[in-house]
């Protein structure tokens, strides 16, 4: 077994319900090792909502919250309000996320409170058999979708920018070091931090976004068809913008605000 | 560098097998715990210890370390 993971995994629990060459296991140890190397396993607590992406936190010996479906961004805020030491981190899915907790990522971005999200986006409702997510790709074929999706999907990155998230990336489950040090940077910064991370769910996506299950060839694909932003550059069309999107450290943040708050109306008294 | 493979985490997805940078690994006839084929570190001295393959094992089940020199 990998000597890091054996360290913060719940041995009792193993091996995780997660399919093989599932994506949320990656994420994992991604950010795992941003944890270890930032030092705060014991001042940090783990928030999810419902999902597959969703079990990644509940494998680990830490404080965890497993909440309910899209409202982890809801707890996650309660818990930093009433533990502001805390570090605050949140997995969640694209359906968790962008569909029934769409209103709750509305909030959170627009507070810029100091919690750093980990967007797992496979594009789909993997837990429940592979309905279409708000992420779902033009002309995908789901068991909701079954003429081919013909909205255009939602991406969470921009849209946390757009709403006041002020640290904001996208990486793959193929940029595993990338991902890591944006989760630390995320966990660094004083503010709403959300980093989208496209995945794979060989099970759903891979029959219905990719047409092919096989994990190695989508984490291929994901590694070509994707391309590193940088600012002022030409972007190529049709490929997976990853990079550091927006690092905004001049917005105050939603507890500190509170606090300037309490503290001049204190000196009214 | 050794290379370990973890029987009862590892679930065959084969990700190691693509993306070693060194084409360290290949399938061998051993089975895991799960009943499908196990990767093996064929070339394990070619392994330059970038450490893709642990990152990218979706089930902890790869360990690179260097070796324990004796003596
Ligand atoms: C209130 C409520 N509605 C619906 C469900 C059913 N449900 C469970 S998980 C899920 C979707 C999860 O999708 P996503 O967040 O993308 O996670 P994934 O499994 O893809 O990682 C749904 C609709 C639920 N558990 N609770
Ligand atoms: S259904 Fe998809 S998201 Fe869920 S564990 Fe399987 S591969 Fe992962
Ligand atoms: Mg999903």
């Amino acid at each position: 077994m990998n000597r890091l993971m054996e360290r913060y995994l719940r041995l009792d629990a193993l091996p995780t319900l997660f399919c093989a060459g599932c994506g949320n296991g990656i994420i994992q140890y991604a950010a795992i090792s941003a944890i270890e190397n930032l030092g705060i396993r014991k001042d940090t607590a783990l928030v999810s909502g419902i999902g597959c992406s969703s079990w990644i936190p509940c494998y680990l010996n830490m404080d965890v919250m497993h909440t309910t479906h899209g409202r982890a961004l809801a707890f996650a805020q309660g818990l930093k309000l009433a533990r502001p030491g805390k570090k605050v981190i949140v997995f969640t899915g694209d359906g968790d996320c962008l569909a029934i907790g769409g209103n709750h990522l509305l909030h959170a971005c627009k507070r810029n409170i100091d919690i750093t999200v980990i967007l797992v986006n496979n594009h789909i409702y993997g837990m429940t058999g592979g309905q279409k997510s708000p992420a779902t790709p033009e002309n995908a074929v789901t068991k909701t979708s079954p003429f081919g999706a013909y909205d255009e999907p939602m991406q969470g990155a921009e849209i946390a920018m757009s709403l006041g998230a002020t640290y904001v990336a996208r990486w793959t489950a193929a940029h595993p070091v990338q991902l890591q040090k944006s989760i630390e940077a995320g966990i660094k910064h004083k503010g709403f931090s959300l980093i989208e991370v496209i995945s794979q769910c060989p099970t759903q996506s891979g029959k219905s976004v990719y047409g092919n299950k096989d994990p190695a060839f989508i984490i291929n694909y994901l590694k070509q068809n994707s391309f590193i932003y940088k600012e002022g550059m030409e972007e190529p069309s049709g490929r997976i913008k990853c990079g550091i999107l927006l690092h905004d450290n001049d917005k105050p943040e939603y507890i500190e605000r509170m606090e300037n708050k309490t503290e001049q109306y204190r000196k009214r008294l | 560098m050794k290379i370990s493979i973890d029987k009862g985490l590892c679930k065959g997805c084969g990700i190691c097998l693509s993306i070693c940078p060194k084409n360290v690994y290949g399938f061998s006839a051993n089975r895991n715990s799960y009943g499908s084929s196990m990767p093996e570190a064929v070339s394990e001295s070619e392994c330059i210890g970038c450490s893709l393959c642990e990152r990218m094992c979706p089930d902890a089940a790869i360990n690179v370390e260097e070796e324990q020199k004796c003596g």
